[in-house]
């Protein structure tokens, strides 16, 4: 069975300009990758995956439910959104709490929670920070609370809306390995960024949102080659593509890791 | 004579022990790019802030040593004298944009106020901006109507109209797709060109590679080396300080090409030499 289902989604946050214009997609087990220009409409939709905004027009279906018949709180329990900014999120004094209230608020008992926020807390490199205000925190740790706190929640379908904000080369690779191991995990991962290279060496999957629309969906290195849609969408391929494309090769490597290995003798 | 002169600055956040700021000294020319590298926690936006003078005016703690912009000892200025020489657009827009105004256009109006222009000129500054940032269609929205990326484009247009001698970017581009960011470097290279300074930090080394004129590696509240891009970039410690090369000198390292020493960093110089390399090989 899909894990989420769209059928012909319309939304408009006012009269005169509709955001999302006719989105039909299936989501399965595939990590997928979400990319497209500057207000494209990709954190709208997954808001509107998640319940907290409503289509004017088509369903979203998840996990057999369609979130017009359910409360965000009856949603809650099965998918989890990584807001693009963290203040939205964050609003307990201490990191533990603040990571333990997701946890809580969908039924988990005391210990469990708090196991599993500590876990999750682990996983992003802030056990030692359990204590600490996430107000007197970087933006870079707040966004790693912010994620800490989805994560703890244990549900099936997790998303990151632009994960890798203010975030250096080592938590990047660490937010790679959560992902990673997520899946391991059978979860249902979807993540927007605006990194391509993070693209090329995390997903299975990528869709290309253009003007409230899919432009593009398919396996990452088949949709890194469609030069022309990929400038459409205000996008560019990651830079080991560039440099296949510059040097004129007869094939693409979307990951610097590859381009090595494949010219290596 | 240098624009911005740093000096063994010392510096402690209030309430904590450990010294953010660590003896730092460089000195940066007029109309110089400078790209700020290093890891989360370096202390690459406490820096930036102490340029601006926000530390210690703001931020209170424990300070040593001196930050002279045009000579002046920021210390020992005032906030508002120094605003109109260094302009700063912070590493979160979120917080950037004040609240406090209704729409896209009174929030960069806001800035203006104390300069005293005149309304025409004001009007051209704030139409100039916003175009250049691709945001003149929103004008009238609320700014946190916006995207995060918009309203990110949004505190850039904000310290562009007000024109100051010196402009920091603190992560300026992390909300934004790639064409979008690279309009930002493009612009704020016309910028540098009308000899306007320009310091900005980043994570995205191709960019950093590209266009500074100079990179300043810090680690652990010191600065571990202010040189080139090729030099900076062709050092074999960079990931004992969380940084990563650009893709391109990645590349070029993995196959050993390189000139006098020193490794591309930019595509275009990275594509040349490789080829030249497959012609030897
Ligand atoms: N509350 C709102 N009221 C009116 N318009 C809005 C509102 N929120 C967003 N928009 C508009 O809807 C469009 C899509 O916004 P959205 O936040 O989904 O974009 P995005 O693809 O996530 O962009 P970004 O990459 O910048 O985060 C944008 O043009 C934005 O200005
Ligand atoms: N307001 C603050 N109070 C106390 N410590 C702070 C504050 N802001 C930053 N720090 C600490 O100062 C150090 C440098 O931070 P910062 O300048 O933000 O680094 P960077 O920008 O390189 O990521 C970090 O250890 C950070 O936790
Ligand atoms: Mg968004
Ligand atoms: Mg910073």
């Amino acid at each position: 069975m899909s894990i989420i289902e769209i059928n012909n989604l319309h939304f408009s946050y006012t009269k005169d300009e509709e955001i999302l214009k006719g989105i039909n997609l299936i989501f399965d087990e595939k990590s997928t990758a979400i990319i497209g220009q500057n207000g494209a409409g990709k954190t709208t939709f997954v808001k509107l995956l998640k319940g907290l905004l409503k289509p004017t027009w088509g369903d979203v279906i998840i996990d057999g439910k369609n979130t017009k018949e359910y409360t965000v709180a009856n949603l809650a329990p099965t998918i989890g959104l990584v807001f693009q900014n963290p203040n939205d999120q964050i609003f307990k004094n201490n990191v533990l709490s603040e990571v333990m209230f997701g946890p809580l608020n969908i039924g988990m008992d005391e210990s469990k929670a708090k196991d599993s926020a500590l876990k999750a807390l682990k996983m992003v490199g802030l056990e030692e920070k359990i204590n600490d205000n996430p107000y007197d925190l970087t933006l870079s740790e707040r966004k790693l609370i912010s994620i800490a706190s989805i994560v703890a929640m244990n549900t099936k379908i997790i998303i990151l809306d632009e994960p890798t904000i203010a975030q250096d080369y080592i938590s990047k690779e660490k937010i790679k390995d959560i992902i990673l191991k997520l899946k391991s995990q059978g979860k249902l991962v979807i993540t927007i960024t605006h990194d391509m290279d993070f693209v090329a060496e995390t997903f299975e999957r990528t869709l290309v949102f253009c003007e409230g629309r899919v432009l593009l969906d398919g396996k990452t290195d088949y949709v890194f080659m469609q030069d022309e849609e990929l400038k459409k969408a205000h996008l560019e391929p990651p830079y080991a593509a560039q440099l296949c494309r510059k040097l004129n090769s007869d094939k693409i490597y979307i990951t610097v890791e590859e381009f090595i290995k494949a010219n290596k003798r | 004579m240098d624009k911005i002169v740093v000096e063994n600055l010392k510096y402690k956040y209030p309430l904590t022990d450990k010294l953010v700021l660590n003896d730092i000294s460089f000195k940066i020319e007029k109309g110089q790019f400078i790209g700020i590298i290093g890891q989360n926690g370096a202390g690459k936006s406490t820096l930036c802030q102490a340029i601006t003078g926000l530390v210690p005016l703001f931020f209170k703690g424990a300070y040593g040593g001196r930050v002279l912009v045009d000579g002046i000892e920021v210390a020992k200025s005032n906030i508002s004298d120094i605003s109109l020489k260094v302009g700063m657009v912070f590493q979160n827009p979120f917080t950037q944009v004040t609240g406090s105004k209704l729409t896209v256009y009174e929030e960069v109006a806001f800035g203006l106020e104390n300069i005293g222009l005149n309304r025409e000129e004001m009007k051209n500054r704030i139409d100039e901006a916003l175009n250049l940032l691709g945001i003149y269609r929103f004008k009238d929205r609320n700014p946190f109507d916006l995207s995060g990326g918009q309203m990110q484009r949004l505190a850039i247009a904000g310290i562009i109209a007000m024109q100051p001698d010196v402009i920091i970017l603190d992560e300026p581009t992390s909300q934004l797709d790639p064409q979008g960011s690279e309009e930002v470097f493009k612009a704020v290279w016309d910028l540098k060109k009308r000899g306007i300074t320009i310091i900005m930090v980043e994570h995205k080394m191709e960019k950093i590679a590209e266009y500074s004129d100079k990179v300043l590696l810090m680690h652990d509240g010191k600065v571990i080396d202010f040189d080139t891009p090729e030099k900076i970039f062709s050092r074999d410690d960079l990931m004992q300080y969380g940084v990563i090369e650009p893709a391109y000198t990645r590349i070029c390292k993995a196959f050993d090409i390189k000139d006098s020493g020193l490794y591309p960093v930019t595509l275009d110089r990275a594509c040349e030499m490789v080829v030249k390399y497959n012609e030897h090989n």
